[in-house]
């Protein structure tokens, strides 16, 4: 194993994190600074390992719906959806067009109620509090849509294994058209406030720049990397749900600019228009939507049972707000509990773009360069090591050596039965 | 100086910070809840700034285990006495044995004054010990450079046109507050001042702190950078050497442009003691509106600056602007 040498830089060296006002999850930022300036930055992740994919190997695919859901705090749909995409490709469940819609309607009102949520934190982080105010009141008015629409602000338990749990009726969709036109306009006052005001583009404007080659050789996923001009979508590219159906494009700055720099400003930029962009998703979605049943399996104990008789592997994702999610699930026969369960959320495809975009910038600038690809950091969390005091990374060679041993005990077990 | 008069000045110094300190914790109370229903918020209650430092008082004093003592803890009562000590140089409507040390310093002095809060929140924070702290105070020294242009400009433009006219002590605030600034210049000279009044109304948050212009504080970037440290009595010593530096500042702009007694304007004629009473309401009523549009209104309206763009901004921007309202009130005489 090899310790992490902290290297005497020839500036200061200095650490934001794990806790800290800039951060709202833990994270740990190692900076070699120069006065004001970053040299050279790094960053340590693993500070809240919750070990939920553990958790749900003990539980059978229904219940796991729920953990998932509780993965991430702001994404309530996304972890579920990931989840059972991948179980339906196992068990060959054909999921009621109905509820394709459904799912992509309440999909694209967290996505909205998300991008606001990060508005205010931004404008946070940058000292800009009214702004910060403005968007988490817009944000109210879509979380009681949502509540509204599914019964829950946050956590909507709206998803089942082929299907959803409940329907969005014709007498609903005036209250959502009310809303839909209420952020019509708040999207015209959010765009003055955030891309208008003279300050915020003082601070944002070629600041946390990540460009086009740097994004192409990152693989950053969702707004941060069609900040940068990479049009990459999951919706588009492998249309799922009611996507297949709509009219929806990549949404990258030049969309509004005409041009495409990848700063911090872009990132603004890119996460307004897709509230825009979702609104009018969500209108052709009400007016598309066909009739027809909800659920491939009502019964809970039948949907068991098969599932109970499925095997094989496969992988489900989802664009969330933050870019793809994806789920790998493996299920065996004879078995309620998935044998394998590993998430990868957004954000661990975007971490790695935070250095290229804070090495040269200043220290006033971390908050808001952390905060500009949207960091879900809990959702993301792997376990980290720590002995005595020290924190280690675990070289190719070890894991390889590990997964070896791990392979060689089931096997004995196997055998032992 | 007799001894009667030291004891009297040592007196009425005591009652002048007793006062300027529920002034300037009722005025944060204000500037906060106006700051709330701008943002559509309710905001707290206007006493809220006494509960916080009655909170402060009673809560444990750290000082960290590698900070340096004496002058961590000595630090926030030089900020709060040295603010307390400014405002015994600045006149108040008028009112009879105000200010206390009338007649001892000028322009200049208050200028100087004016740093030594600054410098011990530096000190303090250069002793705390902890890397944001010294951030924090590297930024606070840049942000008093940055602000010393356009404060010294306007203070200049005073002094030149007071002197221009041959009027005795021309740096003296006295004077100043004699004869109303606006009355001794013509249309040119108007423009001049109004320059310089807005480039002082945007020294203000610089001097105190605030949004844009509190990077060495950035709760966000560096934790609360300078005060990071600080806790219990030693927060509460620099939470009141604030609110008496919003008195201080205000004070100094009314002082400067605004020094207009009620009682002169409508030309009342009553006992001296109802005419002070009346000529402090509007006095006060004055400072609350310079605090608004300096203090509350800017710092709901706009971002914070990285520190090299309130360089940037001072400089380049407020400095010229100051610079353009001193050339044109000197230019107001040649016509």
């Amino acid at each position: 194993m090899k310790t992490i040498e902290v290297k005497k830089p020839s500036g200061y060296f200095t650490q934001i994190g794990p806790a800290h006002p800039a951060l709202k999850e833990p994270v740990m930022f190692n900076l070699d600074v120069e006065g004001e300036r970053i040299i050279k930055a790094d960053f340590a992740p693993g500070m809240s390992h919750r070990g939920i994919e553990w958790m749900g190997l003990r539980r059978n695919c229904i219940q796991v719906i729920y953990l998932a859901e509780r993965i991430c705090g702001i994404c309530g749909i996304t972890h579920s959806i990931s989840f059972v995409r991948a179980v339906e490709q196992i068990a060959q469940i054909q999921v009621p067009v109905r509820a394709h819609y459904i799912r992509s309607i309440v999909g694209e009102l967290e996505r909205i109620h998300s991008h606001l949520l990060w508005a205010g934190v931004a404008a946070h982080e940058l000292g800009f509090d009214s702004a910060f105010y403005l968007a988490w009141r817009v944000r109210e008015n879509v979380m009681d849509l949502v509540e509204y629409l599914t019964g829950n602000r946050v956590h909507y338990a709206m998803i089942q294994i082929g299907g959803v749990r409940r329907d969005i009726t014709r007498e609903q969709f005036p209250r959502i058209e009310e809303s839909m036109k209420f952020f019509d306009n708040a999207y015209d006052q959010l765009a003055r406030v955030f891309l208008d005001d003279t300050t915020v583009q003082m601070r944002c404007r070629d600041c946390g720049v990540l460009t086009y080659e740097e994004a192409r050789q990152l693989c950053p996923v969702g707004p941060t990397a069609r900040a940068s001009g990479i049009k990459k979508d999951v919706r588009v590219d492998h249309p799922y749900a009611g996507y297949a159906d709509l009219d929806i494009e990549y949404m990258t700055p030049d969309r509004l600019t005409g041009e495409v720099r990848g700063d911090v400003y872009d990132r603004i930029v890119v996460r307004l228009l897709e509230v825009k962009q979702s609104i009018a998703l969500v209108r052709q979605l009400l007016e598309q939507m066909p009739d027809g049943p909800l659920l491939a399996i009502p019964k809970p104990a039948v949907l068991l049972a098969k599932l109970k008789g499925a095997a094989g592997e496969a992988v489900g994702r989802h664009e969330a707000p933050r870019g793809e999610v994806m789920h790998y699930v493996r299920l065996e026969a004879g078995k309620d509990e998935p044998v394998s369960w590993k998430v990868k959320a957004s954000s661990y495809s975007n971490y790695l773009s935070w250095i290229p975009m804070m090495e040269g910038e200043q220290i006033a600038d971390i908050p808001i360069i952390a905060a500009s690809i949207d960091p879900c950091i809990s959702c993301t969390d792997r376990v980290a090591l720590v002995q005595d005091g020290n924190r280690r990374v675990l070289t190719k060679a070890e894991l390889h050596r590990l997964s070896v041993e791990k392979t060689r005990r089931i096997q004995a077990s196997l055998s032992a039965r | 100086m007799s001894v009667n008069e030291i004891l009297l000045a040592a007196g009425g110094a005591l009652i002048m910070a007793f006062f300027s300190m529920v002034g300037g914790l009722w005025f944060a109370g204000i500037d906060r809840v106006l700051a709330a229903r701008m943002q559509a918020r309710i905001g707290p209650p206007v006493r809220q700034p006494f509960l916080d430092i009655a909170k402060l008082m009673i809560k444990q004093n750290v000082v960290p285990a590698n900070a340096i003592p004496w002058l961590f803890n000595g630090a926030p009562v030089v900020a709060l006495a040295s603010a307390v000590t400014i405002l015994l140089y600045i006149p108040m409507a008028g009112i009879p044995g105000l200010p206390i040390l009338q007649g001892h310093g000028d322009l200049v002095l208050i200028m100087y004054l004016l740093i030594l809060p600054a410098l011990a929140m530096v000190a303090g924070g250069l002793a705390a010990g902890s890397p944001y702290a010294t951030i924090g105070a590297q930024r606070e020294m840049v942000t008093m450079i940055a602000y010393e242009l356009p404060l010294a400009a306007t203070i200049i433009a005073f002094a030149w046109k007071f002197a221009s006219l041959g009027i005795e002590h021309p740096f003296s605030l006295a004077t100043v507050a004699a004869q109303p600034v606006w009355t001794l210049v013509g249309p040119v000279g108007f423009m001049g001042l109004l320059l310089l009044l807005v480039t002082m109304l945007l020294v203000v948050p610089g001097e105190l702190g605030r949004i844009p212009f509190d990077a060495p504080e950035a709760e966000t970037e560096i934790a609360g950078g300078l005060l990071v440290e600080y806790s219990g009595r030693n927060l509460a010593l620099f939470t009141l050497s604030l609110a008496v530096k919003t008195i201080v500042v205000t004070s100094l702009i009314v002082g400067l442009f605004f020094p207009w007694n009620l009682t002169d304007i409508l030309a009342v004629a009553c006992c001296a003691t109802t005419a002070a009473m009346i000529n402090l309401a509007f006095f006060i009523l004055k400072l609350l509106v310079v605090m608004f549009f300096s203090v509350t209104l800017v710092r709901i309206s706009v971002a914070r600056f990285r520190i090299n763009q309130v360089v940037d901004v001072y400089w380049k921007i407020l400095g010229v602007l100051a610079l353009l309202g001193m050339f044109l009130v000197m230019a107001d005489a040649l016509f």
